[in-house]
């Protein structure tokens, strides 16, 4: 009996407990995880909730009440989570899902908690990814908070790239930050001075360091590089005004202003002196695209924890709607259903369940991938060095070629032995992930934040005029609204977009999207209720029309898939993120069911949890089919020209007199003809002739394969909404609102 | 005390006191519905037993607590998640049930046998420590029948003060009627203390200290023997959850004056 049948009369009980997310998203054994989780969950749900329900929010300013907020992110182990267990941490190894689980948490009840969390992270990552040992020894110690009896406080930093505009965004390009040497005595470490004016950089309030990022103004230094400043280097250190920002007010957030003399030990990652110039060993742009590649995840993690943050505010709104007034007595269905009873407050809440389910998913399988890639890449590197490959264009080239070679091994038929290499050989495990890191990472800050901020709009609108005031239980206004900013910081959509147009066209990308394509196939047979098989029909169209925008142009001749092109490539990368959300969304719910039964409780409701789940797959993977066939079909004929009722569009149409006479052979074919010229000129009253599809009739064989694969999808939403009325939910929510 | 307490608390997992408690009829008899599903915390009571015997071990050198749980693994796994980060201390489990419905003679009997197997426990040093009651039932039988069970005749209920004399007696105050304490002495060890909530704050976690326990927590829970319940044990005729009871009289445009009149008359009654 398939499981899919087993399963099919268990509806949901109750809300996924700690025990089935554990499996999900892959953290079942370890425990120093599940410990972490409690602990943050124990100050979001505590003195954060406490913070933002009085009112803490109400101030741009940086607060003592904000201050204490971070105290307690010091006592409960969450500031340490950055650090390595000799440097004053408790986790060894990678930490990105440990960081993501951090952000989960704290973003459940308040983003801007969140950000001040992470913004720690975010000053020490450039030290911590590129730094000197010397560096990461002295900030990574200094930053951990102090162990029981120590009487010490723990240094705080900021990152700085942002510059006032016309300067830096997140985009890389154009430093108005600069570093001179001052002074460089023979034999002596060069001393620099530091000029750099920040805009919108979190922690600034109470910031003891920065890294911040600074190009050369001096002929004696070669390129851009992150320097590290200090509260008390000599100089300016003034932390400006703090921005007026309307989102995430639990952090700190100011324009400041430096002007400091530092050593030159300072630059992150160390220097080396070249014929009597100063070279950094690190580019401000190499630090932060090792940086931004790991920090940008947790973010996406921070929009998909709310919008699940959402899910059991809403129903108790919806259940109680009705209770109290005169007509909805104890056992009417006004009483025990409320706004339940209506399908379309179902539904609404079942996308964003839906959603959240797949951003979570998305997200915490890019943060997985990290913590894999971690150790992976600097294995990867060693081997390179070995081999005497050295500088940037010579790392490039050899590492293309691994790709290659990876690519073409993907491409083989499961099975065959030759695939083996892709699993032992360390430089082929390392192309085959990077290339997934490359679109795991933006897809999850591009969609996770880009359309969970609609979704949060769809949550808040599901508790109507309460969803917008400050009252709302579970804080969803102030959620939906914070959304936005995590849309924006650490690289808005289009940076997103912009990179994942490069890295979605990598062929070792792309042979392992052939194969989930396949991949869904199978899942679907086992699984049909999951909507995979939908999933491997839009993967492939989606593949289909990539490979047809490459190589191919618009009606003036113009290339079609090209970096200036927004209008191609980015839609097509919106595109794709539906299609990952969706798969990791599927892929989580299969762990779910095989390991399970294991844990004796999430087996007792292990079936209707695993139906509902599966429901959502469903809800998911049809939208997203929809969205990647909409999205597609519009790049596709959306370049041709419009046949027009001109000299060219005739020649394509019957005549009305040809056709009378074709009439007479081929009976019926009149009846067929759409575009028909009267015998007196006219035309019919549309744009012009029908489009031809020009080529692209294997699309709309796709396109309309899709759209029948669309079967069943309604039903199983109609099913999750019923689970949604039905499921058990806690008399009250766990924080205060 | 040179050598310190050898400190067993006993105590498992509730249901989290936010969760809708529904009791259900199943074929092994009562039970709340979902049990197995909902989130569960550590009895609070014996949680505030946890935190005053770790308080203890900590002004006694050489001291140990011990944490003594019969509950479902997966439960008592979970709930350790939280508490393992709070206090030092060693787990006991016993992979059984532990719901209000179970008869607190079989509890004390596996807790009993699980507190004597314990290895290096030294008797002359032994502190019992519980709660005086449940979250999941207030029977308030389990640690007297323990107590027994393991011959221990000093025992207090409803204790909310120990403090350690300097001959190594004990001062003990126990809750009685009208908000009062009655104020105890006892030799010392071995005894058995049901705790009401004593004086100390929940600790907050800390990850070293959380780290440091699972490492023994988890094998011990891989270990933990499983029981089942005890046939024929208790049988119910009935189960509904507690009425809630209000004496309350809604009355509008109450002066201040009449109300603190009301709420002084209201006491003097008392
Ligand atoms: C509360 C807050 C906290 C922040 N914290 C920090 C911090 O700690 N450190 C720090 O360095 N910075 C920080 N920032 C800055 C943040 O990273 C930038 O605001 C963000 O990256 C966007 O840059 P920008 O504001 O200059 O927008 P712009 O770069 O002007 O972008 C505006 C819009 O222009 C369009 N656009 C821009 N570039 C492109 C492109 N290449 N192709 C197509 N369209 C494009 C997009 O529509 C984009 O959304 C913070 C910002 C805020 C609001």
């Amino acid at each position: 009996m398939s499981t899919a049948t087993r399963h099919k009369l268990e509806m949901l009980r109750t809300l996924p407990s700690d025990a089935a997310r554990q499996i999900q998203w892959s953290f079942a054994d370890r425990y120093e995880l599940q410990m972490l989780v409690q602990s943050v969950r124990a100050v979001a749900r505590g003195p954060v909730a406490r913070l933002v329900a009085q009112g803490g929010r109400n101030t741009h300013e940086w607060t003592p009440a904000k201050a204490e907020m971070l105290e307690a992110f010091d006592q409960s182990g969450i500031t340490a989570v950055f650090m390595d267990p000799e440097q004053g941490g408790f986790i060894a190894g990678p930490r990105n899902l440990a960081l993501a689980l951090v952000a989960f948490e704290l973003a459940w009840v308040d983003g801007g908690a969140a950000t001040a969390s992470l913004a720690g992270c975010l000053a020490l990552a450039p030290i911590h990814e590129r730094g000197t040992p010397e560096q990461q020894d002295r900030y990574m110690k200094l930053a951990a908070p102090p162990q029981p009896g120590e009487d010490r406080k723990p240094w705080r930093g900021a990152f700085c790239l942002t510059e006032p505009i016309p300067y830096v965004g997140v985009d890389t390009g154009m430093l108005d930050g600069k570093i001179r040497i001052v002074e460089w005595k023979p034999g002596e470490e060069p001393i620099l001075q530091v000029e750099k004016r920040g805009r919108f950089i979190t922690n600034i309030g109470f910031a003891n360091f920065v890294t911040a990022a600074v190009d050369s103004g001096d002929d004696r230094i070669k390129g851009s590089c992150m320097v590290i400043l200090e509260e008390g280097d000599p100089g300016i250190f003034d932390r400006g005004t703090a921005t007026k920002k309307m989102v995430h007010q639990l952090s700190s957030t100011g324009d400041p202003i430096f002007n400091l003399r530092v050593p030159a030990s300072r630059i992150v990652g160390g220097y080396d002196i070249k014929d009597g110039v100063l070279v950094p060993r690190y580019s401000h742009s190499e630090v932060i695209e090792a940086v931004f590649r790991r920090t940008r995840v947790t973010v996406g993690v921070m929009t998909a924890a709310k919008l699940l943050s959402a899910v059991e505010p809403v129903i108790r709104y919806q259940r109680g709607r009705f209770r109290g007034a005169a007509t909805a007595t104890p056992g009417s269905v006004r009483y025990e259903m409320g706004l339940q009873a209506r399908e379309d407050a179902l539904h609404r809440l079942v996308d964003v369940w839906a959603t959240g389910e797949a951003s979570a998913s998305l997200a915490f399988a890019a943060a997985r991938a990290f913590d894999e890639l971690d150790p992976l890449e600097r294995e990867a590197d060693r081997i390179i060095a070995e081999r005497g490959v050295s500088g940037t264009r010579a790392k490039a080239k050899f590492l293309r070629q691994v790709s290659d070679e990876a690519a073409s091994l993907l491409r083989l038929m499961p099975g065959d032995p030759r695939r083996e290499k892709l699993q032992s050989d360390t430089l082929m495990r390392f192309v085959t992930l990077d290339s997934l890191a490359d679109i795991l990472c933006p897809a999850a800050k591009l969609w996770n934040t880009g359309w969970g901020a609609q979704m949060m709009r769809e949550a808040v609108s599901l508790m109507g005029g309460y969803g917008i005031t400050e009252d709302c239980p579970g804080f969803l206004g102030n959620k939906w609204m914070d959304a936005q900013l995590e849309a924006t910081y650490e690289g808005p959509e289009a940076v997103q977009r912009r990179q994942l147009s490069v890295t979605m066209t990598n062929p070792v990308f792309l042979a392992q999207l052939r194969n989930w394509i396949r991949e869904m196939r199978g899942i679907a047979s086992e699984r049909p209720g999951t909507g995979a098989c939908t999933l491997a029909t839009a993967m492939t169209m989606w593949l289909w029309t990539l490979e047809r925008l490459q190589h191919s142009t618009d009606s003036d001749g113009g290339k079609l898939y090209q970096s200036a092109r927004q209008g191609v490539t980015f839609p097509l990368a919106d595109a794709l993120c539906w299609l990952l959300a969706a798969r990791c969304q599927i892929l989580d719910v299969l762990e779910l069911d095989r390991r399970g039964a294991q844990d004796s409780s999430v087996a007792e409701g292990l079936s209707g949890l695993v139906n509902f789940l599966t429901d959502l797959c469903h809800v998911q993977t049809a939208r997203a089919g929809g969205e990647a066939a909409r999205i597609c079909a519009e790049l596709v004929f959306g370049y041709n020209r419009h046949p027009a009722w001109d000299e060219e569009g005739y020649r394509g149409c019957y005549q009305q007199d040809e056709l009378d006479a074709l009439e007479g052979f081929v009976p019926g074919i009149a009846a067929c003809a759409t575009d028909v010229i009267a015998g007196d000129g006219s035309h019919p009253s549309k744009a012009g002739p029908c489009a031809k599809c020009n080529g692209a009739e294997q699309f709309l064989t796709l396109h309309s394969k899709l759209a029948t694969c669309l079967t069943g999808s309604r039903l199983a939403k109609d099913r999750a909404a019923e689970a949604v009325s039905k499921l058990m939910i806690p008399e009250v929510l766990d924080y205060p609102a | 005390m040179s050598n310190g307490y050898h400190i067993v608390v006993c105590g498992s997992v509730v249901p989290d006191p936010l969760q809708t408690l529904e009791p259900i009829e199943t074929p092994a008899g009562p039970a709340l519905k979902n049990e197995m599903l909902l989130p569960a915390v550590l009895d609070p009571w014996a949680a505030h037993a946890l935190y005053e015997a770790a308080n203890l071990a900590a002004h006694a050198a050489g001291s140990k607590v011990w944490l003594v749980s019969l509950g479902a693994r997966a439960k008592l796994r979970q709930v350790m998640m939280t508490i393992a980060q709070k206090v030092s201390f060693e787990l006991v489990p016993i992979d059984g049930p532990a719901s209000g419905f179970i008869d607190a003679h079989a509890t004390a009997a596996l807790l009993a046998e699980a507190i004597q197997s314990i290895t290096g426990l030294d008797r002359s040093r032994l502190l019992l420590f519980g709660g005086w009651e449940s979250a999941s039932r207030g029977a308030g039988v389990t640690m007297q029948l323990i107590g027994e069970r393991l011959g221990i005749l000093d025992q207090f209920q409803g204790v909310d003060q120990l403090t350690m004399q300097p001959d190594g007696a004990f001062e003990i105050l126990e809750r009685i009627e009208g908000g009062r304490h009655q104020v105890s002495l006892c030799q010392g060890p071995p005894a058995l203390f049901g705790w009401a909530t004593g004086n100390l704050p929940e600790p907050r976690n800390n990850p070293q200290i959380g780290m440091a326990n699972m490492r023994a927590i988890m094998p011990a829970l891989q270990r933990a023997k499983t029981v089942a319940p005890a046939p024929d044990a208790l049988r119910y005729r009935s189960a509904s959850p507690p009425k809630q009871q209000r004496q309350t009289r809604i009355v509008k445009n109450l002066s201040a004056e009449e109300i603190a009149r009301e709420i002084v008359a209201w006491i003097e009654k008392a």
